[in-house]
């Protein structure tokens, strides 16, 4: 095989992988595409989108759009649906044939089951759920200059990494931001020794930039295909089914009532306060990950680096300490008010407002201060 | 027929925090606990152990004391554990890290009725690369974000989440599978395993165990041989515009409303 990615110098291009359901891409693709356009420039590069699907080359267009200079499509009924096989072989096979420098891929349960298994046959780094991207070094220490309690020559140090013990020059580097260590803490993760650079990012998080007409026609549209034997894939997919069941939609929400561990010595009168005061305010509720992991809400209300990240009007906290974890979903909120009994909960370090009380004493109060301001 | 599940023992992330004057986890200072994702995989294990008489065999990466964690699966009724542990392995990423565990799982032997179970993702990295990485490396078949599994025969009917419904799939075993919360609720230690315990075998796998093994290649272990590197870790700063409202009564709440509505987001 005449793919050494340790030879870095032959890659060139950043690649975003563009997922679609149904025929339709995910709102995360353009997010992706418009992150990509960005790092693409930084390093004078082509950003090019790739696509798996049946009869999915329209599409090419809207990617355009956002900024890829190229598309490549590999139509199939074979990939009408994900399956990690089909789809990893594709992948990894035009990785080796184009090389790109990036790869890119959205951080859905599609794009985490797909991008380890890519990283692992490719033999090359993938970090994951990241919140931030940056090649450029400039760009990337005033990022830090804004986002990290780190000393001014700390900052400047990081132009150079200590690599298989010796001092790299990695200002040509993908810089990947993401919380670590459970959430506490936020970590910046490079692949210097191999290429591509994979990354994995949280839906979300990154800018839609804005539609452009000419990119869209522009748009150099390239057909491949790969040869692929539905018969002899192992985990096939009987059917999808999308559930009933309705689920709250964070994301699109302007208020959100969350709720977390200081809820525990009483959950159902917990959530019903939370409830209640998201009513008065039209908005709904969310979690933080104790709320879930302990099952008192389901996986489609939590808000953090785990679940969903948010910007609504007003975000209210009731009883969540809030890790670094959890403010990755919220911090970008509004306005943010917290209620927790310890005032010294990292809460109260991005709130707006914060009241130090227990929620189950604070909360009625809310609900009547608000419903009387509401009606006046 | 053997099930391997892939266990990791972490900090309790979702309790006090403890941070260094360094800006590093404080883990020694933290309670560690088995992973809640990899509990679920134990759970569906023992379940199918039920079902089918299989071998149930845990097995973790992670210095000497993981062996306790260990234990306490096999109390749950797990059949035997095997402890991947040496210093060659410490500050693996998750390439390296799964490449070790393959090669781990590889010498137990994988053979035509044998099911790999991993969690989702551990709960101090939130990755969920481990398991699918393991499955490359093993060549095996993976589905992730298994929410419920049959078993007839050789075929797997497995419930693969979605974030607005589910896939079903069929798989056939050998394969690897990485669970989910709602797949099952994982049972607890019961006292005859828990005085069984520690006549079970908990086999070490180090260094010296793994090197020669065809899965490995030993210089893409450990902090060297993996392909990601640390730029750097940092603190978020604090937002510091914040103000506390004094008190916690109604006076306190009406202040707030009344903020709100000057500023017209209520």
């Amino acid at each position: 095989m005449a793919f050494d990615n340790m030879k870095l110098e032959d890659f060139k291009g950043v690649w975003v992988f563009c997922e679609q359901r149904e025929g339709k891409l995910m709102p995360t693709d353009l997010e992706l595409i418009s992150e990509g356009r960005k790092l693409a420039d930084s390093l004078e590069t082509e950003l090019c989108g790739i696509l798996l699907g049946d009869k999915v080359e329209g599409l090419a267009a809207e990617l355009g759009g956002y900024g890829a200079d190229k598309v490549i499509v590999l139509d199939n009924p074979a990939y009408a649906v994900y399956t990690t096989e089909a789809y990893t072989d594709a992948i990894c096979q035009m990785v080796e044939k184009y090389k790109p420098e990036i790869l890119l891929v959205g951080a859905s349960n599609i794009g985490r089951d797909l991008g380890p298994r890519c990283a692992a046959r490719l033999h090359t780094g993938l970090c994951a759920d990241c919140t931030h991207l940056d090649v450029d070094t400039a760009v990337y220490q005033d990022f830090l200059k804004d986002n990290s309690v780190l000393a001014p020559e700390r900052i400047a140090g990081t132009d150079k990494a200590l690599v298989m013990g010796e001092k790299k020059d990695v200002t040509k580097e993908l810089k990947m931001t993401r919380p670590a260590f459970g959430g506490n803490l936020m970590a910046t993760i490079i692949c210097p020794r191999f290429r591509p650079s994979m990354a994995t990012v949280r839906p979300g998080v990154l800018k839609k930039g804005a539609f452009n007409q000419a990119k869209a026609d522009a748009v150099q549209v390239i057909k491949e295909e790969v040869a692929v034997d539905m018969t002899a894939i192992k985990a096939q997919v009987v059917e999808v089914v999308k559930e009933a069941r309705k689920l709250v939609d964070l994301v699109g929400a302007e208020y959100i009532v969350s709720i977390g561990r200081g809820i525990a010595s009483d959950v159902e009168k917990g959530i019903a306060l939370a409830e209640e005061l998201a009513e008065v305010l039209g908005g709904v509720v969310g979690g933080s990950r104790v709320a879930i992991d302990s099952g008192w809400l389901t996986a489609d209300h939590q808000v953090g680096q785990t679940g969903k990240t948010v910007h609504p009007k007003v975000y209210i906290a009731l009883g969540i300490s809030g890790a670094i974890q959890h403010k990755a979903g919220m911090q970008d909120s509004e306005l943010i008010i917290a209620v927790n009994k310890d005032a010294k909960a990292p809460i109260f370090e991005v709130a707006d407002y914060g009241i130090c009380g227990d929620l189950f004493a604070v909360a009625p109060l809310l609900i009547e201060s608000f419903k009387e301001v509401k009606n006046s | 027929m053997k099930i391997i599940v892939c266990v990791k023992q972490v900090p309790d992330t979702s309790g006090k925090v403890a941070v260094n004057a360094n800006g590093t986890l404080d883990r020694a200072s933290m309670q560690t606990i088995t992973n809640p994702d990899d509990l679920n995989a134990v759970e569906a294990a023992l379940a199918l152990k039920e079902q089918t008489g299989a071998e149930v065999i845990v097995v973790t990466m992670g210095p000497p004391p993981a062996e306790g964690m260990l234990r306490e699966l096999l109390a749950m009724g797990c059949d035997r554990g095997v402890l991947v542990s040496g210093r060659e392995f410490g500050g693996s990423d998750t390439y390296a890290t799964s490449q070790i565990l393959a090669a781990a799982v590889n010498k137990i032997g994988v053979e035509a009725e044998d099911i790999v179970l991993c969690g989702r993702q551990a709960i101090d990295g939130d990755t969920a690369q481990v398991g699918p990485q393991i499955a490359e490396k093993l060549e095996l078949p993976q589905v992730t974000y298994v929410a419920g599994i049959e078993k007839e025969g050789n075929t797997l009917t497995v419930k693969r989440a979605l974030e607005d419904g589910y896939m079903t799939i069929k798989v056939q075993t050998p394969c690897m599978l990485t669970c989910i919360k709602e797949l099952n609720n994982p049972r607890y230690m019961n006292v005859a395993d828990i005085y069984g315990c520690y006549e079970k075998s908990v086999e070490v796998f180090d260094y010296n165990t793994l090197k020669d093994e065809p899965l490995i290649d030993v210089n893409k272990i450990g902090l060297k041989g993996s392909p990601t590197n640390i730029l750097i870790s940092f603190t978020p700063p604090q937002k510091g515009a914040g103000q506390m409202l004094e008190g916690c009564g109604k006076e306190t709440t009406d202040k707030l409303a009344g903020i709100l509505a000057e500023k017209h987001v209520i």
